[in-house]
């Protein structure tokens, strides 16, 4: 099944990310698992949002669109639920997903269309210089634009995400490409939504992530199965747990669609 | 020229070929069933022969809460606003002087009241009408489960001449499900309206000789229509009024026809959603109002520099803001044209009456489709909300549809410069086309580029598609001749169609020009049906005189000009433009 090698999921595009940036080894780890996963490119498409993360689209080589801040989600809702045959996957940052488009990560989360998304997140704003993000601690003083720190408690993505309803939710690191092209492949294997929520340390203006390797830890636990006993279990997270998380059984969305009759017999009702 | 327009009002009005015409309100309070009276005599007069439109005045409240239905018949089509009405019919007169404005009454008009449900409201009295008891509720009572909308309605028809036995039917047909006792009660109370102690209308509504087929629908459903007929299988919704019909009206038709309709959490997620559908090839539309309009416009920059397809639909309201939501004004004309940012190359299309949703909302598909940009679609409460008999609307432009990217493409580009500006699209799935859709500016091949050379080299790809195409003869409607002109788009034209006839009636010959395309800006087709035109008055329903201000950036206007601009949600009625046309000639 693995004809088609890893390299071949990437375009000939050098990244714009500063040397060491975590979202380089997210671009090894898709790679490797669309490869895994063995379908042409072209049945393949990434969209995306805007940041430093969100330029992923352009550097494999499926198709891609690099749309508005926040929006990615929304746009790949409609992509997948007009073109049920592609692998659809979303990526983009704490900022994109959870600031801007937090409505609709909610909303996909409980819609469940069969799609897959990376949420990269740094805690901070990379593309804009360094801003806090709302997954970014509230002491965190090092931006010019609240040099005091946020001052706000930080969301949970995978607490929000178990409220929302997301069907699959796994964390990954991307000092790990390994784990994380698994975790990966297995969202998209997963029926529905899945998250995958991955470290993706910004050297730039969070140096002090590189200390996030150490901070890992594999999940040894199998997934829970019940967003109840998933919340319960992880009420006490810390954030840097590894592997699959959550795996639910919901019935991925997708609305029923038939060719009973032509847009003509529509017409015709209007006659008197 | 020294003509006399200021006509005496008759009590029967011209429509536009000079057929009679005749305007009937019908009020009461919520649940006194005063829109289904008015939907019956619709559909009574439809079967009857002749042609008629339906507008509703309502008050805020969701449901019931005070209505009035306001009805224009006539043999010829009609579906302009009457000046006058000639009947008014008060089931009761709960809260009407919300609405007076909107129900104008003279001399010649004929009211019929219940006089159990208190005095005629002062408006009505100071308009000079003749008052006639028809004491609805009394005479209902007679009929166990009978209702005195039943009463208005028999009464209604026996003015118009309908016969009772067509009510009967079309009550049967609207009614039937509730029941043999119902219906029973049903027959009774109309007997009674009919059999009521009622004065001869001077004129009476002749059927139209012609047999011709005639639609019954809303602007909203020719819209949801004009869409599905032009390939549209994708649409993400939010509801808003009042546009929501469109949405309602297209999600059972998608979902038989092989499309989908999504309901989405926002607007910013219903356009986002559209966007996608469009990328993923599948022809894609969302409908909104001012309000959803505005949360939309970064996402319609978006489909622009991605050159995605994608139509967006905005029935109109009272604006800004929350406004007026139940009531139609053309006032989001500036933000269509100019409300995007950066250098934003995109359609601009308006429906110019009920019928006329159906055609521009399926050419607005296919210009999209082909110039790869979004299509704004203005239409407005008035056409969307209101229900008419009409000649079936002719078909939409034919357009060439997307221009696609062939399987192994040697080299595709998705954003290849090309003399006509307009690049094949390859939809995803198709080998040896995959390339990023992008936003960012960007090279032919899609990847990001802030170079100087790539962003001209862009820009003018995307402005040439719309200005070097062709949209031919349908982008205006223009009648008449002679060298005054009257410039007007939207649902006002049916106002100065009517108008202009009846100038013509009188020895003036009046053209009208009603733009369907707003953009891109046709200058020279314009010229063309100006030529020998020295004075124009524009014509529209906003407070700042958008059009006016938009024809004074994109035209060559003729000497004299004359603005008759006024908001919602009053409609302009053809006398008003008669009048202003008439006091030009004064002037002289
Ligand atoms: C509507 C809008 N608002 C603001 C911006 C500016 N902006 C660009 S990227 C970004 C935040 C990026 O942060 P994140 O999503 O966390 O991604 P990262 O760059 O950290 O990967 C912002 C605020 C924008 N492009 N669009
Ligand atoms: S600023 Fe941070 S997130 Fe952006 S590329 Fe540099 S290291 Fe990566």
């Amino acid at each position: 099944m693995n004809a088609i090698a890893p390299q071949e999921y990437k375009s000939d595009l050098k990244p714009i990310w500063c040397p060491g940036c975590g979202d380089y080894s997210v671009l090894t780890a898709l790679a490797k698992a669309l490869a895994e996963l063995g379908r042409p490119r072209e049945e393949i498409a990434l969209v995306s949002g805007i940041g430093c993360s969100s330029r992923l689209p352009a550097y494999t080589s499926v198709y891609g669109f690099h749309g508005v801040h926040g929006r990615a989600l929304a746009l790949a809702t409609g992509l997948k639920i007009a073109r049920p045959d592609l692998t659809v996957l979303a990526a983009g940052g704490d900022g994109d997903g959870l600031s801007i488009g937090g409505n609709h990560f909610l909303h996909a989360c409980r819609r469940n269309v069969d799609m897959t998304y990376l949420l990269m997140d740094n805690q901070v704003y990379g593309m804009t210089k360094g801003q806090a993000s709302p997954t970014t601690a509230p002491d965190w003083c090092e931006s010019k634009l609240t040099p005091l720190g946020p001052g706000v408690s930080p969301v949970m993505p995978l607490h929000l995400a178990l409220a929302s309803g997301v069907n699959f939710f796994a964390r990954g690191f991307s000092g790990n490409p390994n784990e994380l092209a698994r975790l990966i492949l297995e969202g998209i294997r997963h029926p529905g939504f899945s998250v995958i929520h991955v470290l993706s340390p910004c050297v730039t203006f969070r140096p002090e992530q590189r200390a996030w390797k150490q901070a890992v830890h594999a999940e040894t636990v199998p997934p829970e199965t019940e967003p109840a006993a998933a919340l319960a279990r992880f009420a006490a997270d810390d954030g840097f747990a590894t592997g699959v998380l959550f795996a639910g059984t919901r019935k991925a969305f997708m609305p029923e669609r038939a060719t009973r009759r032509e847009w003509r017999d529509y017409e015709a009702r209007f006659a008197a | 020229m020294d003509i006399d327009l200021s006509l005496p009002q008759p009590a029967v009005e011209a429509a536009p070929d000079g057929a009679a015409a005749f305007a009937l309100a019908i009020t009461g309070s919520g649940g006194a069933g005063a829109m289904r009276a008015g939907e019956i005599l619709l559909e009574a007069a439809s079967r009857a022969g002749l042609y008629g439109v339906m507008t509703r005045a309502m008050g805020p409240q969701i449901r019931g809460g005070e209505a009035a239905a306001l009805l224009r018949l006539s043999p010829a089509p009609v579906s302009a606003p009457a000046d006058r009405f000639d009947l008014l019919i008060a089931i009761d007169w709960d809260n009407f002087t919300r609405f007076t404005e909107e129900v104008p009454l003279g001399p010649t008009s004929l009211v019929l009241a219940d006089p159990d449900q208190g005095p005629v409201p002062q408006p009505v009295a100071d308009a000079g009408a003749r008052v006639l008891p028809l004491p609805c509720k009394a005479l209902v009572r007679k009929v166990a489960g009978g209702r005195a909308n039943m009463v208005a309605l028999g009464a209604a028809a026996r003015l118009l001449g309908l016969p009772l036995a067509l009510l009967e039917d079309v009550v049967a047909a609207q009614l039937g499900r509730k029941g043999d006792e119902a219906m029973a009660a049903n027959r009774a109370a109309l007997a009674l309206g009919a059999a009521a102690e009622l004065p001869e209308l001077p004129h009476r509504l002749s059927p139209a000789a012609d047999r011709a087929v005639r639609w019954t629908m809303s602007g909203n459903q020719a819209t949801g229509l004009g869409v599905l007929a032009g390939g549209v299988r994708f649409v993400a919704a939010y509801p808003i009024t009042p546009a929501t019909e469109v949405l309602e009206w297209l999600a059972p038709a998608l979902a038989e026809t092989g499309g989908v309709l999504v309901q989405a959490e926002d607007e910013l997620a219903a356009i986002n959603m559209a966007i996608g559908g469009a990328f993923g090839g599948v022809p894609a539309m969302t409908a909104t109002s001012g309000p959803g309009l505005a949360l939309m416009t970064e996402a319609l920059g978006l489909a622009v520099a991605s050159e995605t397809p994608l139509v967006v639909v905005d029935v109109m309201r009272g604006g800004p803001s929350t406004g007026i939501p139940t009531k139609s004004e053309q006032s989001d004309l500036d933000i269509a044209l100019h409300g995007m940012h950066g250098d934003a190359p995109h359609l601009v299309l308006a429906p110019n009456g009920i019928g006329d949703c159906r055609r521009t909302a399926e050419w607005a598909v296919g210009l999209a489709e082909t110039l790869q940009t979004p299509a704004l679609v203005l239409s407005d409460q008035a056409m969307g909300q209101a229900r008419a008999v009409l000649p079936p609307p002719p078909p939409a432009t034919r357009t060439p549809g997307r221009r696609v990217a062939e399987p192994g493409t040697p080299g595709y580009l998705r954003y290849v410069v090309t003399d006509d500006g307009i690049s094949p699209m390859a939809r995803p799935g198709t080998p040896g086309g995959a390339h990023v859709a992008d936003g960012l500016e960007h090279t032919p091949r899609g990847a990001p580029s802030a170079a100087a050379r790539d962003h001209a080299a862009q820009l003018a790809k995307r402005a040439r598609k719309l200005e070097g195409f062709d949209v031919g003869p349908d982008w205006a409607d223009a009648e008449g001749e002679g060298n005054i002109a009257i410039l007007t788009w939207g649902s006002p034209t049916a106002a100065a169609r009517e108008a202009a006839a009846r100038a013509r009636a009188l020895g003036i010959a009046v053209r009208v020009i009603s733009l369907r395309l707003l953009l891109p800006a046709q200058p020279d087709r314009l010229a063309a049906l100006l030529a020998g035109v020295d004075r124009a008055l524009v014509v529209e329903q906003s407070h700042g005189r958008q059009f006016h201000r938009y024809l004074r950036a994109f035209y060559d206007l003729p000497a004299e000009v004359e603005v008759f601009a006024r908001p919602g949600p009053l409609p302009i009625r053809p006398g008003e433009i008669l009048d202003r046309l008439s006091h030009w000639e004064d002037a002289r």
